[in-house]
């Protein structure tokens, strides 16, 4: 039952052709699709109850059951929360795009394949306990992400971005598949959940903090944390829908999830809490500072999504101090933080989402996302307008909507943290809540160009391509429904608390008691000292906004050449200059070169492991007297093979190699192997008139005869192969472990009834050899056959061509 | 025993011979000088191999013997026509 609704997008993506097929005409495909999201999110709503009062289900699908792969689901808090959030802003979004994507230009069918993929993949994602089931979730989220990217695949841009931010996500899904495979070495369990259950043997063992930092690698590629960000503004060639879906409120909410998933293992230790709260905080500021520089409102509010995932996983690596300190006191402070992560988490899916639909909005009613080119849109989109105040005030952190309050908890955060005074808190402590308050100055800037630059202003309608008028309902219920949320969680922020943040957080901080919690939610009135806070935002922002247009322009002058997109085309390209320079380095195209590879591996290789094994040992006991015929054939032949090689004219080497042949059939003479002499004697004739037609056949016009040219590496390389060879022939003849199985073979008369031995082998007692050795000569002959016939043939075609 | 002494001195002058014969390989002047050498060797190799044969108690190396003795000839004759004119085989058109 539970897995027929998570693998409903993934069953019905299939169904999307056939509807796109042959109900297109009449009906936007996307009106089916839409029943997918609602009757998921109704579906998990039904839980709602059960997870409050503290219940957790366990699903389990056999798969590979031999290998302890199964697809478990776990439903928590944490991955409830999410699947709402999943289902929900899904359905949503596609209420969006049915009016959004046009019904006759848009290859829907794809669209709507790829995004039911992607929901599926996210929610597979969410609802994994198995390790390795949520890593092929996180690639399939990847993949699906791709090619949302790439949907209006003739742009060369949207092409680029997909391919960015493929390598990037990637890079790190592959980091994360080491830092999970460490975890399952380490804990024996491939289970998250049993992970939990001994977390000492996790926390004590060698590996935990590179498993830590490869997890973390994935969770920050995903999640556009710094600096891994860039591959967001770039994702912003999709279609706005998916751009509101996966890259505000879904995807790169993951590695947010994973780090929530993972801070009850790895939470705790100084390592973890540095680099989520320090890269959370370093992003917050990196991305609010960058959006000022936008112009184009799409891009503003990719950066913006960056600063604003940097806050939530700084509050999540504030959270993380929990875990540390426990049930205590100070555990429920820092509780909160992570409390305020979640809390910003659910806040920011709504009020991002509505804002990138305005975005859509303005880009299909005006043909202009650029501020430069936009104003005065207020009389004309009044409805828009609404929805864009809604969520850009509630982003910059204004009441009465659900930004100020989790910004609240952020800079109560903060501000605990400095006064932690554990893991070095105590000396540099107090960046954190400057940082924090500079970059929400940023942010609450980069809101109010958003709002006033866009709606703000005189209307100059000769610079919009469209002529501009309200947007129709259809696209604006989605935006309307996720502003009022933003409304409705301000007032009512504690439903939301209850039912579904507190046994989120208690998924996340499972070592802390929920009750103490209760009573920190409703808090959130009173003259504090992050009233004050805001209050400075809001003056000291407005100030800066009033004067934005001076120092806004030196912002954008920032130069190219230490942006991040610029080292990171940059390493793209200096890489690939490196690996071909490296590739035409040794892949030289000429076969000497090759053959001085192989012959030198083959001499490294052989001579080291014959020395680090202490090999080259001799043993001249056993052998055989050597006699005067031996030495007098040896002589001859090494006078036969130099000829060959010092020969001034290839006629003496072919003629000298013949010679040596004819002595190597008498070496078989003189050991008694007749038969061998007779084959030697006779292959040796053929192959040197064999030479002799190459000989003929040379070519005229550069014909040189001259001597082999002397080169000073191959004198060395073949001395040392023959070297080599030597030494292991007279180092393997002193090693005989055991007595040859000759005998056998000598029964041949009794066994065989054949006289000669040889011939016995051959064809009797290994016989399979002899018939693929003949198959070899046939395949030779017939191989030479078509190499001369069909030769003219394929010079003709080549002609032709 | 004196038997085995001079099959092994005939052994040793056919060595001898094959040396010399070889010499002419590596400094013979022209090709045809070169054939010849070879095909001494070839004749030498048919000695020396009957001598082994004696020596070794076997006649298990007789068709070595024949063998060599064609293989020189058909040998000398295609290196013959190559020198002579330029192709071993012929087509006949």
């Amino acid at each position: 039952m539970f897995y027929t609704f998570i693998f409903l997008p993934l069953i019905s993506a299939l169904f999307v052709p056939l509807l796109y097929k042959y109900f297109n005409r009449l009906v936007h495909t996307g009106w089916f699709v839409l029943v997918v999201p609602l009757t998921i999110f109704i579906y998990l709503l039904q839980y709602i109850p059960g997870v409050a009062a503290g219940g957790t289900y366990k699903y389990t699908l056999s798969w590979i059951p031999s290998l302890d792969m199964n697809i478990v689901s776990y439903v928590d808090g944490l991955s409830l929360l999410f699947g709402l959030l999943i289902s929900g802003v899904g359905a949503l979004v596609i209420v969006y795009s049915i009016f959004y994507m046009s019904k006759i230009r848009e290859a829907l069918h794809n669209f709507y394949i790829y995004l039911l993929m992607f929901m599926g993949a996210m929610l597979g994602l969410v609802f994994s306990d198995h390790l390795l089931v949520l890593y092929g979730f996180w690639e399939l989220t990847s993949v699906s992400s791709f090619l949302l990217i790439s949907y209006w695949y003739e742009r060369k841009s949207s092409r680029q971005g997909a391919l960015k931010a493929l390598l990037i996500t990637v890079l790190g899904g592959f980091g994360m598949l080491a830092g999970f495979i460490m975890m399952i070495m380490m804990a024996d369990t491939y289970s998250i959940r049993e992970m939990l259950a001994n977390l000492d043997v996790l926390q004590n063992h060698a590996l935990f903090i590179p498993a830590m930092l490869c997890v973390l690698l994935g969770a920050f590629t995903k999640s556009a944390q710094f600096p891994f960000g860039i591959w967001l503004p770039d994702a912003m060639e999709a279609p706005t829908p998916v751009s509101s879906y996966l890259h505000s409120a879904t995807m790169v909410k993951a590695g947010i999830y994973l780090v929530a998933r993972m801070t009850p293992i790895f939470g705790g230790s100084s390592v973890w809490f540095w680099l989520v709260a320090g890269i959370g905080i370093i992003t917050l500021l990196y991305g609010s500072l960058t959006a000022l520089r936008q112009t184009d409102l799409k891009a503003m509010l990719a950066y913006s999504t960056i600063s604003q995932l940097g806050l939530i996983m700084c509050l999540l690596g504030v959270g993380s101090l929990a875990v540390y300190f426990g049930a205590s006191d100070s555990g429920t402070v820092f509780g909160v933080a992570g409390f305020a992560a979640l809390f910003h988490l659910f806040n920011h899916s709504t009020f991002k989402g509505s804002l990138f639909m305005v975005v859509g909005i303005i880009d299909h009613e005006t043909g202009r996302r650029d501020i430069r080119y936009l104003g005065g849109l207020m009389q004309v989109m009044p409805i828009t307008f609404t929805i864009a105040l809604v969520g850009g005030l509630s982003m910059a952190g204004l009441p009465p909507f659900n930004g100020f309050l989790s910004k609240e908890m952020f800079f109560a955060a903060v501000n605990e943290v400095s006064q932690a005074g554990i893991f070095g808190l105590s000396k540099i402590g107090l960046l954190f809540p400057i940082i924090a308050w500079v970059a929400s100055i940023f942010t609450f800037v980069y809101c109010m160009i958003f709002i006033f630059k866009t709606f703000g202003g005189q209307y100059r309608p000769e610079k919009l391509t469209r002529k501009v008028h309200e947007a129709p309902w259809g696209m604006l219920f989605s935006p309307i429904l996720l502003g009022l949320l933003v409304l409705f969680i301000f007032f009512f922020p504690n439903v939301l608390g209850k039912y579904i943040l507190t046994p989120a957080l208690t998924a996340m901080l499972p070592m802390t008691p929920m009750s103490s919690y209760d009573l920190k939610i409703s808090a959130w009135h009173g003259l504090n000292l992050e009233l004050v806070m805001t209050i400075g935002v809001i003056v000291v922002g407005l100030l800066l906004f009033k004067s934005s247009k001076r120092w806004v322009q030196a912002m954008r002058n920032y130069p190219q050449g230490l942006t991040l997109n610029h080292w990171y085309n940059k390493g793209l390209s200096g890489t690939e200059r490196f690996s071909t320079s490296l590739t035409n380095g040794y892949m030289t195209g000429s076969l000497r070169h090759y053959l001085i590879y192989t012959f030198t591996f083959f001499v490294i290789v052989l001579i080291s492991s014959l020395l680090l094994l202490y090999g080259i040992r001799f043993d001249f006991s056993n052998d055989a007297a050597i006699s005067i015929f031996d030495v007098g054939l040896v002589l001859g032949m090494v006078i036969a093979a130099g000829t060959v090689l010092l020969a001034g004219n290839r006629i003496v080497a072919i003629v000298a190699l013949g010679a040596l042949g004819y002595m190597v059939a008498m070496f078989f003479v003189i050991f008694r192997a007749p038969d061998l002499a007779l084959t030697q004697m006779v292959v040796e004739t053929v192959s040197t008139l064999l030479f002799l037609l190459c000989f003929y056949h040379l070519p005229k016009l550069k014909k040189q005869i001259e001597r082999v040219p002397f080169k000073l590496t191959n004198l060395i390389i073949s001395l040392a192969m023959g070297l080599t060879v030597t030494l292991l022939a007279l180092s393997a003849n002193g090693h005989k472990l055991f007595e040859p199985i000759t005998s056998f073979f000598e029964n041949s008369y009794k066994l065989a009834g054949a006289k000669n031995i040889v011939n016995a082998i051959l064809v009797d007692f290994r016989g399979f050899d002899t018939m693929l050795e003949i198959s070899v000569l046939a395949v030779a002959g017939l191989g030479v056959y078509i190499l001369v016939h069909q030769r003219s043939k394929g010079r003709e075609q080549h002609e032709n061509e | 025993m004196i038997f085995k002494t001079v099959l092994v001195i005939a052994l040793c002058i056919l060595a001898l011979a094959i040396l010399a014969n070889l010499y002419r390989i590596i400094k013979g002047p022209s090709s045809a000088d070169r054939v010849q050498a070879l095909d001494s060797i070839g004749i030498n190799l048919i000695a020396s191999t009957a001598v082994f044969s004696v020596l070794l108690h076997t006649h298990a190396f007789f068709d070595l013997i024949l063998l060599i003795g064609i293989l020189s000839f058909i040998g000398t004759v295609a290196f013959a026509r190559f020198i002579e004119r330029g192709v071993v085989i012929e087509r006949k058109r």
